[in-house]
This record gives C-alpha cells, structure tokens and sequence, in this order.
C-alpha cells in the first residue's frame, strides 16, 4: 500500500500539503460556492436564474461589463506593449536595481495613495493644471480625474509595476546569444526583434496579458475615487458593491460577481487557447 | 557580399579592456584567404574576447581590423557580414532547422528559390538532409552543431568565426565533428578562426594557431612548428610538454642541463647564456633506460594500453612525468633519460 502510494507521488511530506489545502478550501473554494450558491436564491424568494435574467435586461447592470472592458483591455494593452522595450532596455543595464526600484515603488503604494496623489497632481487647481494654465499652453483646465482617463491613468501607474515585472522575467529568459547570432546573420535591430525575441516572448505576454488583466478588471477603488462611478466608469465592481451595500441584496450581488468572473476567465480562456498555438518551448538557443 | 573575395585579414594591435583589465593586449595577426587559424589558450586568455571584437560583438579599446584594405572594425556585427558558431549553437528555437539556416539568405533579400536551394545544398553538405523540418530542440547536440554550422556558412561569409564549437559533445561524437568541420572547410576553402582549449583540437585542425596568453600572443606557428619547437615555456607547458623544470644551463661543446646530480645533453631554444634556465620534457621522451642519469622513485603509474605513463620523484621531490615500455610498481627506483633533441631550454 505504502509502495503502491509512493510510486504515484505520495508519501508522509505529501502530508504537509494539507494545512495549506485546507486554507484554499475554507477560504476561497467554500465562499465562491457559497457565493453560486446564492445567485440562485434571489431576494424575492424561490430559486432560480432571476438575478441573471435582471442583470442581462437591465441596461444599467450589463453596461457595466462593457464599461470595464472599455477600460480593463486598452489599458493592459497599453501596459504590457509599454512593458517590453522598457524590460528590453533594463535588460541591458549594468545595474538595473535603482529603474526597476522606481518602477515597482506603485505597487507598494497602493490604489489609494496614487488616487489620492492624482487627485491633488492632476485635479482643477493641481500642479499640472496650475502649470499649464501659467505658462499659457493651454487655455482652459484639462479633465484629467473625475472621468474615464482618471480611472485609465490611475490603472496605468498601478498596473505597469506588475506587468513590467512579468515581462523583464520573460524577457531575461530569452538566450542573449540569440540576439547576437542574429546580428551575425545580418538582421538590423528590428528585424531581431521581430523575428527572434518578439515571437519567443509571445507565450510570455498571452500571460502578463490575462493576469494584468484580471487586476484591471476588478477595478474598484480608483474607479470610485477617481472616476465617475455613477456614469462612464461605473464598472462592473461597483455594480457589485451597489447590491450589496446600498441594496443590500447579497444574492444579486453573488450573480454579480459571477458574471464578472464568467467575462474574465471567458477572455483568459480564449487567449490562452490563442497562446497554445504559439512556440511555446525552452527560449534558449541549444545546450549549455 | 563585396567583401567575399578578399585577400588577407588584418587584426592590427587589436585591444580590448573591461575597466582596469587588459583582457586583449595589441593582439597582431594576418588571416590568409582560406586559412584555418585557432586560437588556443587556457580559459581567460582572451581568446573568446578576441573572437567576439573580431566579430563586432564587442568594440575595441584600440587597435584596428582590417579586410584588404576596408577598415571594418567600425562596423556593426550585421554589416560584417560574418559566419558564427556559437558555443552553446544559439538556434533559433522557435525556427524549423530549413528556417534556421536559411535566416542569413532571408536578411540579404535573396529570392526565395535561391534561398531554397542553398539552404538545401547547405543541409546537404553537413548531412542533415532529412531533418529541415524540425526544430532545434527535437534535435541531438551533433544535429544541432551542424544546423550551426550550416547556418553560418550558408551565407558563404568571407570569414567563419567558430567558439568553442565542440566542448558540449560526448568524446565520440567531437572526433567526429571534428573531422566534419575538417572536411567542410575544405571543400568551401572560406577563412575560418577557430577558438579552443584543446590542443588536440587545434593541432589536428588548423593550418596556423595562434597561443594566447593573458591576453597577449606567445607564438603563432603551424602545429608542428608549435608541437616541435615551442617557443616559450608556457606554449610548450600547453602543448604537452608536462614536465618544466627549472634548471641551470652550461654552454660548452654542447649544451647541457643539470636536474638534481645528473647532466643532461639538451636543445637551446632561446638561451644564449649560462646559468639559470627553464627545461622542458614531454612525458613520452622521459623514459627508463640502461644509461638513464636521473634516479627517480615511481610514486605511480596508470596503465594506457601499449605503455605504462607515471608520476615518479627525484630524491629532491621534484616531480617528473614519464613514459614506461613495462609495467612499473610504485616505490621502484626508475633511472630515466630522454635524448637530447627532446629535452628544450629556454632562457628563465
């Protein structure tokens, strides 16, 4: 029995695997079966798709998904094609400790700090707006928080740290010595990067994508703070929170987050799949 | 490629420093057409830093390189026009072997037929006819050393630039690779400079070799010259020569050399002057012999086959290796000699 256990992998150290099972179950599978659970009983009593049927006739809840999409894809769109020169050039520094230092310092602020810090930079009487209007280069204060670009510009500066972070590992992974057979051969720098590093950093980015992506997509303080929660960012996290918290309709806001989840692992899947057609082997250039 | 047809490579004081360090001190040397030059020294020599500003992979401190009479050592690695193998071979992992090859064809613009059949002439040439369509990682270390090599001649270069290209073979299958390479430059007859650390290598491959150390060259000559008459100590300590002793020279009606009591016939190298020197023996030219003036204890010895070689010390401790006809037991007393013209002394 015990040989028969150890041949598939399992022996006493697997043991020590259950604390943190255990973990999983009670804190994230339970809740979300939980939370399926009682999308199915909406308020009204009974059980059944109302709450889905309610979410999909109401233009005020579906719009949301539209909403977050319009500003969770161009943004990690913009962040991971961003991403890939910057982590090619830190690549190439002696020592890229202090740019990649500054770069992730947004991730440990927080949302809240950097919408706080928006606010005051980019608000009516902000520096930026103060500045422009002084030097006479423009003519009127521009809109830069309380509408879509607060919320775009707040998911770039904290979403790049991470994004960029994904990016230089999968760009560090790549063989330098490709790069220079390449040259050998006669390719220009672009031509390298075309036909050499850009398809071997593809599978990497179909990733970077999805995970920048999900953090974009669940967008909530910024979009509040900075945003215009009640008009063009009202993104589907606020719709959540509105059920539950102002409604106090627990059960609509369950179907709520389905939903939500349904659209993201909807686009995860279908990139994924794309990814899967790629090259996806070692991105190094032989033995050694 | 204008460049193709060219005359003589000239490295001219070519220099190379990383901060304080002079990795390259005012390296000199004229590739003929068609030759096979190695450059061969032990790790940190230089050789592969040497190999990299030849290839525009690094720039120069100073120093110049020169194509006949075109300066190129201001061009980018892509504008040389060079072929390189990597050490590590550097495929394209995510290319077909036919895609690997025919990269440097598809970079010029070539026409696809062309592209096509030089890229199937070369596959043919390093026997890898049937493998065009898979890629480098469905392929053996050998396979994939030849997708290399094919990659860098197929664009006929005017000069192959080869690192290390064999030290992440199996023993076999590098004697076999290297009369691979042997027979591939002599039937395209492209220049070809050949970085190693196996003498073996260098000696059975190239028409000149070049003996770098600490970043300077000691000797550049033909194997036999280098195998011969090693001009310096430390070439010769590189081309097998195991045993280099310090010594004291006497010249007279001939030269001679003393080690421990005895005295020695020996050969000038470059030693115009008695007194201290520096003596240098192969192990297969000190053997035990009848009138052998050295007594040396056998501390050990290792079986080859058709001969005994051993570690055997002088009652000074000093160590000396040699080659035995018979079997030697450990702790046996050894009279070794070696003849004359074998024995080398350079000046200390």
């Amino acid at each position: 029995m015990r040989q028969a256990l150890a041949r598939r992998g399992f022996d006493g150290v697997t043991l020590l695997l259950l604390p943190a099972v255990l973990f999983v179950i009670a804190l994230f599978i339970y809740p979300f079966f939980y939370g399926l659970d009682l999308s199915f009983h909406p308020k009204t009593g009974g059980v059944g798709l109302a709450n889905y049927i309610r979410f999909f006739s109401d233009p005020f809840l579906y719009d949301t998904i539209g909403k977050t999409l319009m500003l969770a894809v161009p943004v990690t769109l913009l962040n991971v094609a961003f991403s890939v020169p910057v982590a090619l050039r830190v690549r190439l520094m002696a020592k890229p400790r202090l740019l990649t230092t500054i770069l992730v310092i947004p991730i440990t602020l927080g949302t809240v700090l950097v919408a706080e810090g928006m606010l005051n930079y980019f608000g009516p009487r902000g520096w930026l707006n103060r500045a422009l209007l002084e030097f006479g280069l423009s003519d009127a204060p521009l809109h830069l928080i309380h509408n879509y670009w607060g919320v775009f510009l707040s998911l770039v500066i904290t979403g790049f740290p991470f994004t960029f972070l994904l990016t230089l590992s999968y760009v560090t992974g790549i063989d330098p010595a490709l790069e220079r057979a390449g040259a050998m051969l006669g390719a220009r720098a672009w031509e390298r990067f075309k036909l050499i590093i850009l398809p071997l950093l593809l599978p990497g980015l179909a990733i970077t994508f999805c995970l920048s992506f999900v953090q974009a997509f669940s967008v909530f303080p910024s979009a509040v703070l900075l945003g215009a929660p009640a008009g063009v960012t009202r993104v589907i996290s606020v719709a959540a929170y509105t059920a539950a918290f102002e409604e106090y309709d627990y059960p609509m806001a369950s179907a709520i987050a389905m939903i939500m989840a349904s659209v993201q692992i909807g686009i995860v899947a279908a990139l994924l799949g794309a990814q899967s057609l790629l090259y996806r082997g070692p991105a190094g250039g032989g033995k050694g | 490629m204008s460049l193709r047809n060219f005359q003589a490579l000239r490295l001219d004081a070519m220099s190379r420093d990383f901060g304080s360090l002079n990795a390259l001190k005012g390296i000199s040397l004229t590739v003929g057409r068609g030759e096979f030059i190695a450059l061969l020294g032990p790790s940190g020599c230089g050789k592969s830093t040497a190999l990299n500003c030849l290839a525009g992979l690094m720039p120069l401190s100073s120093g110049s390189i020169w194509l006949d009479d075109k300066r190129i050592d201001t061009l980018g690695p892509e504008a040389r026009g060079f072929g390189m193998v990597f050490q590590n071979y550097a495929l394209f992992p995510h290319m077909s072997v036919r895609k690997n090859i025919g990269f440097g064809l598809r970079m010029q613009n070539r026409p696809k037929a062309e592209i096509e059949t030089r890229v199937a002439e070369a596959m043919r040439l390093v026997r890898l006819t049937d493998q065009g369509d898979k890629l480098p990682g469905q392929l053996s270390g050998g396979q994939q050393q030849r997708v290399a090599i094919a990659r860098a001649i197929v664009v006929e270069p005017p000069l192959v630039l080869m690192d290390e290209p064999l030290s992440n073979l199996d023993a076999k299958l590098r004697l076999e690779m290297r009369a691979e390479i042997r027979r591939i430059h002599a039937s395209l007859g492209c220049a070809t400079i050949y970085v190693t650390h196996d003498q073996d290598e260098a000696l059975s491959l190239a028409d000149r070799i070049v003996v770098l150390k600490d970043g300077q060259t000691r000797q550049i000559g033909t194997p036999a010259e280098l195998y011969g008459r090693p001009a310096h100590p430390d070439v010769a300590e590189f081309m097998g020569y195991r045993n280099v002793l310090k010594t004291k020279v006497t010249l007279g009606e001939d030269v001679r050399v003393t080690l421990g009591a005895a005295s020695l016939s020996a050969t000038p190298v470059d030693v115009t002057q008695p007194g201290p020197a520096v003596m240098a023996i192969r192990p297969e030219d000190l053997s035990p012999r009848a009138d052998g003036p050295i007594p040396a204890v056998v501390q050990t010895a290792e079986y080859r086959g058709r001969d005994f070689f051993g570690v055997a010390t002088m009652q000074d401790g000093t160590e000396l290796y040699f080659r035995a006809e018979h079997a030697v037991k450990p702790g046996e007393t050894l009279h070794l000699g070696a003849d004359p013209h074998r024995i080398l002394v350079y000046a200390a």
